[in-house]
């Protein structure tokens, strides 16, 4: 035991020393969840709580068109400022970037009549088939309104952009069937569709309620803070492979391994001594991150981080995520043969791995073709984990589905590890 | 008494392709020595010292450290002590700590440690820099660490792998001082190096080794009577030639 002590606290003093490497381990995991967990978290308000400015172009200026625009007034998704009908495109576009707006939307001209005779048709065709008026020989085809067409920057997000497109869909859809209840009432009645119940009819007040659905039956909304704190944790977990790597290469290039080798204790105490600074170490920059989301995000306005209520699972997943990441260390600080191989290697190959393994972009936004490349990254799975603790509260069982994968990368990396020690004869 | 070391027909090879560095290797040690293992660049001495010491293992034939068997027994590890070539310790800590470690590491309680560390870093002048980071060291401090590490389980045989390279002549005289003080107490030395004077100053016994074989072994006086060379330079160069070795 006095052994493990000694080589625990060597591990320790060399860490606590090296001031860039503490940075690398603490402070830049830090920095990345405070500023990523801020942008997320103010893009999702902007989409949610706030309008975004929308530029109409009214080229149609008939009663249908302006019927659209108040439909598309009534989603409430858009701050709509009217601009000069006469404006071609390029003056449009100028305008855009005049207002600051990301979106314009042009009637185009024809858009009423084409619209009211769209109704006419519908109302004529409704009304044969109830039998009140007599079918004529030809069958008139139903015109199209000409295209609504929207213009944006290209800077919106894909699938921002498909909801404005949905949008304007909606209010188009609102407005035909506007144009046709009121032609068909007028054919019927020979009056002038009341408002009152032209509201009953059209104005749709019922609600979708949106439910996340917890593993543990719990309702809780997430938010920034509960995708990015957990992810961003995980990278800084991995990236301890630049300190580790550095520190194995280290060992083996001043011949400190080669010294051990002479002396009466098994080398894989050194391993072990390594394993478990460096798994306190995971454990503390969870600890430290996992703080900030609790005691500082709700002090920056950001929401604050609400822990599993598993704890014990919490705990495990730590544990064997951070294992997981020691390994990976351990085995790049093994084959690499230089110290700028070690952090140049390590660095970027975390990056590469938290690229593919969901940490930067969510997994199921990724391409098929990645998937498979998905699942050998031990962060995705450790991603899988944590989400499943902290978006779907699971239980135990539910985690162990990860946990399993991740104890499966761990041990084929730490074979691979003292192969290269055999190989480099250093043990 | 029992040799020190006892090598019987030692056969080693790097890998299977590779040329072979010892066949039929023969080498007996005798307890109490300072000997002396010379020879020109690739001879095969560190490849030698590294099989002593159990860092290599060997394709066949047997190495006994005091009739131990060092790729069988465990307990043969704690015989011998090993001073490296290059500075085989960490140099972001103290020295101190550094023996602190290996002092663990090589079998001493924490009692013992703190006493022979004590003893250690006054012996070789290192007291008044006990707690600071190796890394400010000069290259003579750091090689007295490096002496220090591993002698400091007081082993029966210590290992030297030129164990004065790019110190000044005060260091060097100080460690060779310190080893024969150590000798006188029972260890064996077993000691290569480059530098030839200090070989003569230090070593009872040599034995010159060029190509993975043994080609002149003596006490040094009988060596150069026999081969009439009045220092080793001459007995070295004489008997391996002038031609480069690593080129």
């Amino acid at each position: 035991m006095y052994k493990l002590y000694t080589a625990i606290l060597k591990e320790l003093r060399i860490m606590l020393r090296d001031k860039a490497a503490l940075a690398v381990m603490f402070l830049m995991p830090v920095l990345l969840v405070v500023v990523i967990t801020s942008i997320q978290n103010s893009s999702l308000k902007m989409i949610n709580n706030n309008t975004v400015p929308m530029l109409v172009c009214n080229r149609d200026g008939g009663e249908s068109s302006l019927q659209f625009i108040e439909a598309l007034q009534k989603i409430g998704m858009f701050d709509l400022q009217k601009i000069d009908s006469a404006l071609i495109d390029k003056q449009l576009t100028d305008s855009m970037h005049a207002h600051d707006a990301l979106i314009a939307v042009v009637v185009p001209q024809g858009f009423s009549s084409a619209l009211n005779s769209k109704s006419q048709n519908i109302t004529g065709k409704a009304l044969t088939e109830f039998g009140m008026l007599v079918k004529t020989k030809q069958d008139t085809i139903i015109k199209e309104a000409p295209p609504v067409t929207m213009y944006y920057n290209p800077v919106l997000q894909e699938s921002f952009r498909l909801s404005v497109n949905g949008a304007l869909k909606s209010a188009q859809q609102f407005t035909e069937n506007r144009a046709v209840l009121q032609a068909l009432y007028l054919s019927m009645s020979n009056k002038k569709l009341p408002d009152s119940l032209e509201q009953q009819i059209l104005n749709n007040k019922s609600i979708i309620n949106q439910i996340p659905t917890a593993k543990d039956g719990s309702r809780k909304i997430p938010n920034a803070t509960q995708h990015n704190v957990p992810a961003w944790t995980i990278f800084a977990m991995f990236f301890i492979v630049v300190s580790l790597s550095t520190n194995v290469v280290k060992e083996k290039i001043s011949g400190s391994f080669i010294r051990l080798k002479t002396l009466p204790t098994s080398f894989i105490l050194n391993l072990a001594a390594k394993q478990i600074t460096y798994i306190i170490v995971t454990l503390a920059q969870v600890l430290v991150i996992f703080s900030l989301g609790i005691f500082l995000f709700p002090h920056i306005a950001l929401p604050k981080l609400v822990l599993p209520e598993n704890s014990g699972s919490l705990f495990l997943v730590s544990v064997v995520c951070g294992w997981c990441a020691v390994s990976y260390g351990i085995l790049i600080g093994v084959y690499a043969k230089s110290m700028e191989q070690a952090i140049g290697f390590g660095a970027v190959s975390v990056v590469i791995l938290a690229a593919i393994g969901g940490i930067v972009v969510p997994s199921f936004a990724m391409p098929e073709s990645l998937h498979l490349l998905m699942k050998i990254s031990p962060l995705h799975w450790c991603m899988e984990a944590f989400n499943t603790l902290f978006l779907e509260n699971g239980y135990f069982k539910n985690v162990l589905f990860s946990l399993v994968p991740i104890l499966l990368i761990t041990a084929a990396m730490q074979f691979a590890a003292v192969a290269g020690l055999r190989k480099h004869r250093l043990v | 008494m029992e040799d020190a070391i006892q090598i019987q027909n030692l056969n080693f090879q790097y890998a299977e392709n590779s040329g072979v560095v010892f066949k039929d290797f023969n080498l007996n040690i005798a307890t109490g020595e300072r000997f002396g293992l010379l020879g020109p660049n690739g001879a095969g001495k560190t490849t030698l010292m590294n099989l002593m010491t159990g860092v290599l293992q060997s394709k066949s034939g047997s190495i006994k450290l005091l009739g131990k068997n060092i790729e069988e027994d465990k307990e043969v590890k704690k015989l011998f002590g090993f001073v490296p070539q290059h500075h085989s310790f960490y140099q972001e800590l103290s020295p101190a700590e550094n023996l602190e470690f290996f002092g663990a590491w090589a079998g001493l309680n924490r009692k013992e440690i703190k006493e022979r560390t004590k003893e250690l870093l006054a012996m070789l002048g290192l007291s008044n820099v006990a707690d600071k980071p190796v890394s400010k060291f000069s290259g003579g401090m750091k090689n007295r660490v490096n002496l220090a590490i591993g002698v400091i389980h007081r082993p029966k045989i210590l290992f030297l792998d030129e164990p004065t390279t790019g110190v000044d002549v005060q260091t060097r005289h100080a460690i060779v001082d310190y080893l024969k003080e150590l000798n006188k107490n029972g260890t064996t030395l077993i000691y290569t190096s480059h530098h030839l004077a200090e070989a003569e100053s230090l070593c009872t016994k040599v034995a010159l080794i060029d190509e993975g074989k043994i080609i002149a072994q003596n006490d040094l006086h009988t060596l150069l009577r026999e081969h009439k060379q009045e220092g080793l330079e001459g007995l070295f160069l004489n008997l391996t030639g002038r031609s480069y070795r690593d080129s």
